[in-house]
C-alpha cells in the first residue's frame, strides 16, 4: 500500500521535519515498515551535503545481511581515503547510527564519476548528495525515525517523504524511499504504487550508464526522471514523459532545490489528495495527513488520472 | 431450466411483495420462512425523533467509537445528529440502518457513509475515496468534493456531490442516482449495471467501460467512451427526469440539460439472455 506525503511553502521557511512527521505518522497505518524524509532544508547552499550509509539495517525478506559494527568503522576509512582521491574537502562530519553518516563538504568536478567511485566500495551507498537535499531513511515510523536523526529541528521551503509497506523487496534501507535522483544534487522522488515494466526499463537505463541500488520498482522512477534530465528535459517534461513510459500505477512525487511536482497514473488507481493556496501546498495519500498540519477547513481534492502538476518554492 | 409454479397459499412474504414464485431444483435458493417472525426484524433501527438534535465531536475518537456513539444516540430516539470535527477520518457514519439527519461538519476520509440505508446525510466538507459505497437507500449530499470510487456498488438512493469527483464514479453501480455537478475523472460507471449517473461536467477517458446497463448522462466533454458504451438519443422523459432530480439535488439551476449526451450499453458483453427472468433479475 504505502503512504506518500509533500508540502511546500512557497515564500517562506518553516519547520519542515516536524510538518513531513506528523504527515507521515497520520499514514502509518499505509507503511509501517521504513520511512524516510527528504528534507529542503535552510542549508547555505554552498557545500553540498552527502548522506551516506556504510551498512544496513537488516529487516524481513532483506537480502542483505546483518554485520558486526566493526566493519563499517573500516567502510568509513575506506569513503574518507577516496574522497581525499577524488579532491573533495570534507568540512564537517557527523556519525548518526554505526551505518550512517552526514558530511558536508566542497567538490567541484562530476558528481556521477564521484557518485561511481564512492559507491565502488563494499556496501557503501549515498542516500543524498545536495546543498539543500538532506535524505534520511530508515526502519520504523515515522516519529522513530525522526527522534533517531533528530530531524524535529529542521527547517526548510519543501519536504516530501514515504511509510513504507514492503511487497516486492525487502525491509531495509536500500529499499526505503525516498529515492535519491542520481546523479543529480538535489533531486528525490517517492512512489506509492507498483511498475510493472521495471526491468524492460532497468536494463535500459543501466545499458546508458545509470546506476540502480535496489531491487525496488520506485527507484526506477528517480532514474528514469534523473536519465531525462541527463539529456536536457525540464523535470516537467520528465514527468509528463513518464505517463506512458513507465507501466503500472503509481502516484509519485518529485523534489528539486527549488520545485516540488506529482504526477498520478492514466488509471488515477493510486490515491492522491491535494491542498493548493498562495502560500502552501500540502499532499498526501489520504487526507488526514494534511489534516495533521492544517487541522481547520479547507479546500481539498483528487488530482485527475493522468495529471502532473509542479510547484516552485 | 428451472421449473416455475405458482405456490397456492399466498405466505407473509409474498404479501409484502417480496417474492411470487418458487423456484424449484435450485438448492442454492433460499426464502424467508414466514413462520419466523424474526426475520423480518430489521437489525439497527429505531424510532427517532428528527426534531430531537444533538451535537458530537468525534475529534478524540476513533471511526469504531464514533460509529458506536452515533448508534447509541440513535437508540436514545435522536433523529438529528450534527458531527462536530471529522477531520478527514475515515468509515464514519457507516451502516446507519435508519431514517435519521446525520450532518458532517467537515469532511470525511475514506469509506464515509458506506452500507447506509435510509438516512439523509449532508457532509459540508469533502469525502475520500468510496463515500457511500453500497449505499441502499436515503440521500447523501457532499458540498465539496470527492475521491475516487465515488457512490460505488450503490443500491438505492441519491447520492449528490456539488464539486468534483475523482475516478471510477459508480463503478459496479446496480440502482440509485448519483449527481455530480462538477467534473468526473477516468473510467465513471465502470461496470455499472443498473441505475444513472448525471454528470453536469467533464467527464476522463474510458466512459462507461464495460457497462452492463444503466445510464450515464454527461454535460460536458467525454475523454473517450469505454468499451460497449454507446451514444443514445435524448427523450423528453430523460430531460424531465434530470430537471427533476437537479432540482430536489439543488444543483445545475440554469443548466441545459437538453444538451446532455446520454450513454447507455451497447449490450455486447449482455450474457444474461438465456436466463430465466427470475434469476435476471437477482443477476443484475
Amino acid at each position: 500500500m504505502c503512504g506518500i506525503a509533500g508540502l511546500i511553502h512557497r515564500g517562506k521557511s518553516s519547520n519542515v521535519g516536524n510538518e513531513l512527521q506528523a504527515m507521515l505518522q497520520a499514514l502509518k497505518h499505509r507503511g509501517p515498515d521504513s520511512t524516510g524524509y527528504a528534507l529542503y532544508a535552510d542549508n547555505d547552499g554552498e557545500n553540498f551535503i552527502m548522506r551516506f550509509k556504510v551498512g544496513e539495517n537488516v529487516g524481513e525478506g532483506s537480502s542483505s545481511i546483518n554485520e558486526d559494527e566493526s566493519v563499517y568503522d573500516k567502510r568509513k576509512e575506506l569513503v574518507d581515503d577516496m574522497l581525499k582521491n577524488l579532491g573533495a574537502k570534507v568540512l564537517k562530519e557527523e556519525k548518526l547510527t554505526p551505518y550512517s553518516y552526514r558530511y558536508e563538504m566542497k567538490y567541484d568536478d562530476d558528481l556521477m564519476d564521484f557518485s561511481k567511485k564512492i559507491e565502488s566500495i563494499e556496501s557503501v551507498e549515498i542516500l543524498s548528495i545536495g546543498k539543500s537535499l538532506e535524505l534520511i531513511k530508515d526502519l520504523g515510523d515515522a516519529k522513530v525515525v525522526l527522534d533517531r536523526y533528530d530531524l524535529g529541528k529542521v527547517t526548510g521551503t519543501h519536504a516530501i517523504g514515504h511509510a513504507r509497506m514492503a511487497t516486492e523487496s525487502g525491509v531495509d534501507i536500500k529499499s526505503a524511499h525516498p529515492f535519491w535522483g542520481y546523479p543529480f544534487s538535489d533531486v528525490s522522488v517517492v512512489h506509492n504504487g507498483q511498475l510493472t515494466n521495471y526491468w524492460n526499463n532497468r536494463r535500459v537505463l543501466e545499458n546508458k550508464g545509470m546506476r540502480f541500488m535496489s531491487e525496488c520498482d520506485s527507484e526506477l522512477i528517480a532514474v528514469y526522471l534523473a536519465e531525462k534530465m541527463r539529456n536536457g528535459a525540464t523535470l516537467e517534461e520528465g514527468m509528463k514523459d513518464s505517463l506512458s513510459g513507465l507501466d503500472g500505477v503509481f502516484t509519485y512525487f518529485v523534489a528539486t532545490k527549488d520545485s516540488l511536482g506529482m504526477a498520478k497514473d492514466t488509471m488515477a488507481a493510486k490515491p492522491l489528495v491535494l491542498y493548493e493556496s498562495d502560500d502552501l501546498v500540502a499532499m498526501g495519500s489520504e487526507e488526514i495527513a494534511i489534516r495533521s498540519i492544517l487541522p481547520h477547513e479547507i479546500d481539498t481534492y483528487d488530482p485527475f488520472d493522468g495529471e502532473v502538476k509542479v510547484w516552485q518554492i | 431450466m428451472a421449473n416455475l409454479k405458482t405456490t397456492e397459499k399466498k405466505t407473509k412474504a409474498q404479501s409484502m411483495g417480496l417474492h411470487s414464485e418458487v423456484l424449484t431444483g435450485k438448492t442454492q435458493q433460499k426464502f424467508f420462512n414466514p413462520d419466523e417472525a424474526e426475520n423480518f426484524y430489521y437489525w439497527g433501527t429505531y424510532d427517532v425523533d428528527f426534531n430531537k438534535r444533538i451535537d458530537l465531536d468525534v475529534n478524540d475518537l476513533d471511526c469504531k467509537e464514533a460509529n458506536k456513539k452515533i448508534d447509541e444516540l440513535m437508540s436514545q430516539g435522536y433523529g438529528t445528529i450534527v458531527i462536530k470535527n471529522p477531520q478527514g477520518k475515515h468509515s464514519l457514519g457507516v451502516g446507519v440502518l435508519n431514517k435519521l439527519n446525520l450532518i458532517f461538519e467537515g469532511s470525511l476520509g475514506y469509506f464515509g457513509v458506506g452500507s447506509i440505508d435510509g438516512p439523509t446525510v449532508r457532509i459540508n466538507g469533502r469525502v475520500g475515496w468510496s463515500c457511500a459505497e453500497n449505499m441502499m437507500a436515503g440521500k447523501v449530499v457532499i458540498e465539496k468534493n470527492a475521491g475516487s470510487c465515488f457512490g460505488a456498488a450503490v443500491r438505492g438512493g441519491d447520492l449528490i456531490c456539488k464539486g468534483s469527483v475523482g475516478a471510477r464514479t459508480g463503478i459496479d453501480q446496480k440502482g440509485g442516482t448519483i449527481i455530480v455537478g462538477g467534473d468526473a475523472g477516468a473510467f465513471t460507471g465502470f461496470m455499472m449495471q443498473r441505475g444513472r449517473i448525471i454528470i453536469l461536467g467533464n467527464v476522463g477517458i474510458n466512459l462507461g467501460d464495460s457497462m452492463y446497463d444503466g445510464t450515464i448522462y454527461v454535460g460536458g466533454k467525454i475523454g473517450s467512451f469505454g468499451s460497449d458504451a454507446i451514444e443514445s438519443p435524448m427523450t423528453k422523459s430523460d430531460i424531465d427526469w434530470i430537471k427533476r432530480k437537479l432540482k430536489v439535488a439543488e444543483i445545475g439551476e440554469n443548466f441545459d440539460v437538453s444538451k446532455m449526451t446520454k450513454v447507455v450499453a451497447g449490450k455486447k458483453l449482455w450474457n444474461y439472455d438465456a436466463l430465466e427472468p427470475t434469476e435476471k433479475k437477482g443477476a443484475i
